[in-house]
């Protein structure tokens, strides 16, 4: 089927009803209701969804024929849930025996728990038309050693659209890796994904997202983690696909003596944008959540950056801190980047910090001072810059494994040193 | 082996170095002294190829060759060696990597083969014990969260993987303590030969007490205006430096 030229943004939510099998009454309703952001909702103010709602939508199709060729964290044990454009690929997941306490399965294969309630659009579409997700449950005292690696791939192309959930529960006690990996070769493709994660009283929990799908791509992915009282809880993104790729980070820190840290990193490049939108609740006394993100923007690439944390009422010893630096290898590149700390606790320490800078020439001028050749100092910093966020993450293989790869990419952005 | 000869240096259209006449022979070790914001960092500076310092007359030439033609790492390439008075924090780039790749940078220049991460370790072990530095810093980000006197000991550390032939010490005992300031200048002492230099920058009598100048030099407003014996460093400590820009004016 050939696509207009321009699909009708205006009726987007009844074409995408129409293309996606339905599954629940109440949630498309609310999807009518909500209807798309606009530029003039200030949470989509730097990000039209324009592109995406002109999209000839289509739901995207069960495939036989993906392979995980080229994935990431493929030498990693473990066991490993392969979704297919939002459909669970059997052949290609390998959960093997699990020890007790510990469930890794598809949702569609057992009870699955209520969605949260839809905060837009893109919330109420994926409860209203979810195909199927992960689902990742840790009991009490257990600890799984082992990473669960999620793959989701896309093989659709032009509006093919996937909507896919995932829930992660760690019991009382308990500690779990996760590692996604979302990637998909063909421009035009939509995902809308919410991901759950629980982490209940003195759970731990890593999570890496890897998203690099076509840079033509579509991602909007919603992750809302709940704490219990002294969790400890470590998100990574490492976002380098899409055209447009929208994160929407929610926290709620329900228990004294949380550490959350949302840690992330960012490489657009030529026409890409990519937003990371967090909301951090600090609802109980005594927590520490840590925000770091960095970003290396090249071409005429752009990154939104909007953090918002949230004292409530009573959340006294708050310690809050954030941090945003950009590194803008291009001048066409541009960056919005919006802190937003609401107070109503006492005793509070909350910091914030954003730098948009070009190559830091002092630093070059040291390396170079050191033998180093403009070339090599350049790609020194970029590498570092990029360390920075990488090195947080705890998994040592997929730590190194990341860090390779997204030396990689830098090798491949441009990159010059201000004067 | 260093020959200045009216050094004219500034930052745009300011000038900083007002004509600089300096020269310095293998073997040898100069002190240069002076008031706060008489230049000497900037003659550091320049000598290494910071950009941005723009050079309005004058020369500098090294074994030779016109100093001030070269990038800042060929100048390191041909052995010289700038100890900075602020040491750059590199967040994010591991110390005992970028350390590997200054000396690798150095030894490809040389025509030797690069030295292994096991061969560079064992090399940087012996290194950092003249030193007395704590090896955990080395798994660090380059000087980040480093205290003052950790920097100064890891400038030193560089210099002692790099070993130049001519090396510029830009206040490298301010922040030291008394322990501290007799390590480094042990260090610096026994990187030390017959057919090497160094130029040292201090406000204080104290490390030249350890690194012992053949000649002491007083930069005031950009200029050399005094140049004398070891015992010129006693003098300066004591009387300051009013009675030299008199002597001058005179
Ligand atoms: N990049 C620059 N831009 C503007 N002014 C500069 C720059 N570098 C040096 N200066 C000025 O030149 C003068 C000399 O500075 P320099 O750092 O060389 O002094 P110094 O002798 O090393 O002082 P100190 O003893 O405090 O280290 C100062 O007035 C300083 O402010
Ligand atoms: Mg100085």
């Amino acid at each position: 089927m050939v696509a207009p030229a321009h699909m009708n943004a205006e009726d987007a939510v009844d074409r995408l009803l129409a293309a996606l099998p339905e599954s629940d009454a109440a949630g498309r309703a609310r999807f009518v209701e909500l209807g798309f952001p606009t530029p003039r909702d200030e949470d989509w103010r730097f990000t039209p969804v324009k592109p995406i709602t002109e999209l000839n939508f289509s739901a995207a199709p069960v495939d036989a024929d993906a392979t995980l060729e080229g994935c990431v964290f493929a030498a990693i044990d473990g066991p490993q849930l392969v979704f297919v454009n939002g459909h669970y690929s059997e052949a290609l997941s390998q959960v093997g025996e699990l020890p007790a306490g510990v469930e890794v399965r598809p949702m569609s294969a057992g009870d699955c728990p209520a969605p949260p309630a839809p905060e837009d659009a893109f919330g109420a579409l994926n409860a209203a038309t979810v195909t199927d997700g992960p689902f990742i449950s840790v009991a009490d005292n257990v600890h799984f050693e082992s990473p669960v690696r999620v793959y989701y791939l896309s093989t659709g192309s032009n509006g093919a659209t996937v909507n896919v959930r995932g829930y992660i529960r760690a019991e009382v006690n308990s500690q779990v890796t996760v590692l996604e990996s979302w990637t998909g070769k063909q421009a035009g493709c939509f995902n809308n994904a919410i991901t759950e994660l629980h982490a209940a009283d003195n759970a731990q929990v890593e999570h890496v997202k890897f998203q690099d799908e076509h840079t033509g791509a579509f991602h909007v992915g919603g992750l809302h983690t709940a704490l219990g009282r002294d969790a400890r809880v470590a998100h990574h993104s490492l976002a380098l696909g899409g055209r447009i790729a929208r994160n929407n980070l929610r926290a709620h820190l329900n228990g004294t003596g949380i550490e959350a840290v949302l840690n992330g990193l960012y490489l657009p490049r030529a026409g890409q944008l990519i937003d990371h939108h967090m909301v951090v609740n600090h609802a109980q006394p005594h927590c520490d959540s840590h925000e770091y993100f960095n970003g290396i923007l090249d071409d005429d690439s752009r990154a939104v950056f909007h953090g918002r944390i949230h004292v409530h009422k009573g959340a006294d010893k708050t310690d809050a801190k954030q941090t945003n630096k950009n590194l803008l290898l291009s001048d066409s590149a541009t960056i919005d980047t919006k802190p937003q700390l609401e107070i109503y606790a006492d005793d509070v320490k909350c910091t914030h910090g954003a730098t948009i800078g070009q190559m830091n020439a002092e630093q070059i001028f040291y390396l170079r001072a050191r033998g180093l050749d403009e070339e090599s100092a350049r790609r020194m910093i970029m590498h570092a810059f990029a360390g920075e966020i990488v090195e947080r993450i705890q998994c040592e293989a997929a730590r190194e494994e990341l860090d390779r790869l997204v030396w990689d990419r830098l090798e491949q952005m441009g990159g010059h040193v201000a004067a | 082996m260093l020959e200045i000869k009216n050094l004219q240096a500034g930052v745009e259209g300011k000038a900083i170095l007002k004509g600089i006449d300096l020269s310095i022979n293998a073997g040898e070790v100069h002190a240069i002294m002076g008031p706060n914001g008489s230049g000497k960092s900037t003659l550091a500076q320049v000598l290494a190829g910071r950009e941005g310092y723009e050079i309005t007359d004058g020369s500098v030439r090294y074994n030779g060759e016109d100093l001030l033609d070269l990038g800042p790492e060929e100048r390191v390439r041909e052995g010289f060696f700038l100890a900075f008075q602020y040491p750059v924090e590199i967040p994010g780039v591991n110390t005992t990597y970028f350390l590997r790749a200054a000396v690798n940078a150095l030894r490809e220049h040389r025509g030797e083969a690069e030295l292994s991460a096991v061969e560079f370790l064992k090399l940087m072990r012996e290194k950092i014990q003249l030193l007395e530095l704590d090896e955990s810093l080395l798994k660090r980000s380059v000087n980040e969260g480093f205290s003052g006197g950790e920097k100064k000991r890891a400038e030193i550390l560089q210099m002692a993987l790099l070993d130049p032939k001519f090396a510029v010490l830009d206040e490298t005992d301010s922040g030291l303590d008394i322990d501290a300031l007799k390590v480094v200048a042990g260090g610096v002492n026994h990187l030390k030969h017959a057919d090497n230099a160094q130029l040292v920058i201090t406000h204080y009598q104290r490390l030249l007490d350890y690194i012992v100048p053949d000649h002491v030099h007083v930069l005031v407003d950009g200029r050399i205006v005094k140049s004398g014996p070891k015992e010129l460093a006693l003098e300066l400590e004591e009387r300051g430096y009013d009675w030299v820009i008199e002597e001058q004016a005179a």
